[in-house]
């Protein structure tokens, strides 16, 4: 853009539009140029933000939103109006889902021929306003500037989110002016940050009071950077830690004070510790269905805390006695204030049978597995050497399925944003190129895509992005030949009858060949069958960084993601294996 | 359930009344009547939305609705602190006969008669919902031939005004350091 002249001047539209988005920040952008959208990237040619030339707008979507997890920053990502715009609508409705900012840049047809069905049109911001956090139309070239200034600054405020900015093809051709906003007239969007000293003093109160009590840690502590807040509450209150899909990362796995993952695949003690509570501290969770099973019989004796920067979260699915409105940071460094002033005045939580019940269930029930009887690969151990050899630095990303249950239990997560994964849409195909974008987010750290075979067919095209723009992503595909979960289900609860999961990826008959699919793609691949191997194979791939690495781990197709709720039961009714029902001993509570 | 009129003061752009409408429907809540107009500011126009739900939905509607950006307030107009009013307008059937009777229903409501032909009238009513109820019960003998409602406005009592706020900008943050 050195081209152009100082802020004010004559610009086109397009040219109007890059300045905006390196006037807001962006320094990289992930897409597919096409009819509308084109004049664009002719300025974007020139520009210091660099473009990814993606292979599919859905790998564009989901590389935005690994980028936007792993640096903490908005991430972007552009494509063409009709099927550019609606191959981003799976990555929007994913980052709408689980409060990732990024913004969508979408070209549309002519203002003039919106809604004469013109060719490659598709209502875009009609289709997208139930999946983002809001959606502009820019007709008029003069509200480019303004329109990216607001997209950026309401996807990363407040509960962060997708915006979707779709401008029409005159509107990029037309001249204007490039100024950037000094302001932004946003009446109605007020984020509320700062939690209410009334509520935080009344959850105190609560805390001290209570004898069993959880901190239930959503999504919400790792979007607001809260971590170490988080972890100065928890010591210095000795409460128990459970740790949601969403938050994996939030409190160090290793603290022993963590109970772990609750939910549908929780472990036992992360289960329990809801379920038997008598207070449960819920900072930027969401009482989602999978972390409560059965609402009605979801911890049934306790008094909730709930903490979320999203009022509407608050009482949406269990009735809160203490909703605090408020950035999660700021919540829980005034809940240490508050807590301190209790102590103070001479007011201390008593948790110390529950702690001794608790650690006792998760020293009785831990996580844990059978190696297969006939030598083959147990996914599970290949996870748990992945996460030992590549260590709490690397960043994980998984896909949607039995892979990413075990990726989120067998490694162990100690920082934030280094677990990335699709926890409430449950994209399948999110790994690979949500892995790409935050290896461009974090080029110095390992990333390593962990995928299931089934998922990894969705979206292995973005392979040769990565390739060609020198994005050396490491992928772990926990090959079972087929789609894993689904399976596990049809073992359980449709009599082993196996309805289209068979993926052949198997010895039989290989389509696709993954290793073969790897070099045609420029890519290293290897493969790995037996537990003997699994060491050496993944040290081999630590030490390829030049170009991406692809891993078959072949692996045991009957093994099943344990512990399980099933779908619709209560949380009582959890088993750590098949027919293994958990025996806790009350009279110890 | 129970009725519940909401006053929705939103920005007044293109698409807005397309997020509320869809809004209701995928969070499964009911619009029993809506209403749309511009306020005394031409940047804010004013939604009266009446929904029937228990008293926690209304919370997650309320809730919902302020999360969309152009939601600027709202507040809920019932009871005795505000005044509501509907518009009707019906055609009844009116012959030499029978015009006489349909007049004198027409004073007793304080409503007006807008057009006249020679086998009916096309009358003119506003108040509550109550009233145009009891309106069409004394009509429904002579025979309506058809009938146009509109969505009930409300209004609260007193001197206050709901859009009384300076619609204040906010700064534009620097991005964010890597």
């Amino acid at each position: 853009m050195s081209e152009q002249g100082p802020a004010g001047d004559t610009v086109t539209g397009a040219q109007s539009l890059v300045k905006a988005l390196e006037s807001a920040g962006a320094d990289t952008i992930f897409g597919i140029p096409g009819g509308a959208i084109l004049p664009a990237y002719d300025p974007l040619y020139d520009s210091k933000i660099r473009h990814i030339l993606v292979r599919h707008e859905q790998g564009a979507g989901h590389a935005a939103q690994g980028y936007a997890v792993a640096t903490g920053r908005v991430g972007v990502c552009m494509a063409t109006s009709g099927p550019g715009a609606t191959n981003l609508v799976t990555p929007i409705a994913d980052a709408m889902m689980d409060s990732v900012p990024i913004v969508a840049v979408t070209g549309q047809v002519p203002s003039g021929a919106i809604g004469s069905d013109a060719f490659q049109e598709a209502d875009i911001r009609g289709i997208t306003m139930p999946i983002t956090k809001h959606n502009f139309l820019v007709t008029d070239p003069a509200e480019i500037p303004r329109t990216v200034a607001e997209a950026f600054y309401i996807a990363s405020t407040g509960r962060p989110g997708p915006v979707l900015v779709d401008v029409a093809k005159d509107a990029l051709q037309a001249m204007t002016r490039f100024e950037w906003p000094t302001e932004l007239n946003l009446p109605g969007y007020r984020p509320v940050t700062r939690p209410h000293a009334k509520q935080v003093r009344e959850a105190a109160r609560l805390i001290v009071e209570a004898r069993r009590p959880v901190l239930y840690v959503g999504g919400g502590v790792i979007r607001a950077g809260a971590a170490k807040e988080l972890r100065i509450l928890a010591e210095t209150t000795g409460i128990p830690v459970v740790t949601t899909l969403m938050a994996r990362g939030a409190f160090p796995d290793s603290h022993p004070q963590h109970l772990g993952m609750p939910g549908m695949h929780g472990t036992v003690a992360a289960v329990a510790g809801l379920q038997k509570s008598d207070l449960i501290i819920s900072l930027g969770a969401r009482f989602d269905d999978r972390v409560t099973g059965l609402l009605s019989s979801f911890a049934p004796n306790a008094k909730v805390i709930h903490a979320d920067i999203d009022p509407a979260e608050i009482g949406k699915n269990r009735h809160a006695d203490v909703p605090i409105v408020g950035d999660c940071r700021e919540v829980i460094a005034d809940l240490v204030v508050a807590l301190q002033a209790e102590a103070e005045a001479g007011h201390q939580g008593d948790y110390e049978g529950w702690q001794k019940f608790i650690y006792g269930v998760r020293g009785k029930y831990p996580l844990g597995y059978d190696a297969p009887a006939d030598g083959s690969l147990a996914p599970q151990y290949v996870l748990e050497r992945l996460g030992k050899i590549s260590g709490p630095d690397s960043i994980y990303v998984a896909g949607v399925g039995q892979h990413q249950m075990w990726a989120t239990h067998y490694i162990s997560y100690e920082n934030p944003q280094t677990w990335i994964n699709s926890g409430g849409l449950g994209t399948m195909g999110f790994s690979v190129p949500a892995a790409m974008g935050a290896k461009v987010g974090k080029p110095d750290t390992t990333v390593w895509a962990v995928d299931g075979d089934g998922c990894f067919q969705m979206t292995n095209q973005e392979l040769a992005t990565c390739a060609i723009e020198g994005i050396p992503i490491k992928v772990a595909i926990i090959n079972n030949e087929s789609l894993g979960m689904v399976r596990q289900w049809q073992t359980l609860f449709y009599n082993s009858r196996y309805s289209n999961t068979d993926l052949h990826t198997g010895p039989s008959r290989r389509i696709p060949d993954f290793v073969k699919l790897a070099d045609a793609y420029g890519c290293v691949g290897l493969s790995c069958e037996s537990p003997d191997d699994v060491d050496a194979t993944i040290e081999k791939a630590m030490e390829i960084n030049d170009v991406p690495v692809v891993v078959d781990f072949r692996v045991h197709r009957d093994a099943m993601v344990w512990p399980m709720v099933a779908a619709g039961t209560s949380n009582d009714d959890i088993k750590y294996a098949r027919d293994l029902a958990p025996q806790f001993e009350e009279d110890e509570l | 359930m129970s009725r519940h009129t909401l006053s929705v003061l939103v920005e007044n752009k293109p698409g807005v009344l397309a997020r509320i409408a869809g809004l209701f429907s995928r969070r499964g809540f009911n619009i029993d009547s809506l209403a749309v107009g511009p306020t005394e500011h031409p940047e804010i126009s004013r939604m009266t939305i009446v929904v029937n739900v228990e008293e926690s939905p209304l919370e997650q509607v309320t809730k919902q609705l302020n999360k969309l950006i152009e939601v600027i307030k709202i507040v809920e107009l019932d009871g005795p602190q505000s005044v509501t009013r509907e518009l009707l307008l019906v055609k009844v059937k009116a012959d030499a006969e029978t015009r006489g009777h349909v007049l004198e229903t027409v004073s007793l409501f304080r409503a007006k008669v807008v057009d006249v032909a020679p086998d009916a009238v096309t009358i003119e009513v506003t108040g509550n919902a109550e009233k145009l109820e009891a309106f069409l019960r004394v009509l429904e003998p002579f025979g309506i031939r058809e009938l146009v409602q509109s969505g009930m406005v409300a209004i609260g009592r007193g001197s206050r005004s709901i859009t009384d706020r300076t619609l204040k900008p906010v700064p534009v943050p620097a991005p964010a350091a890597g």
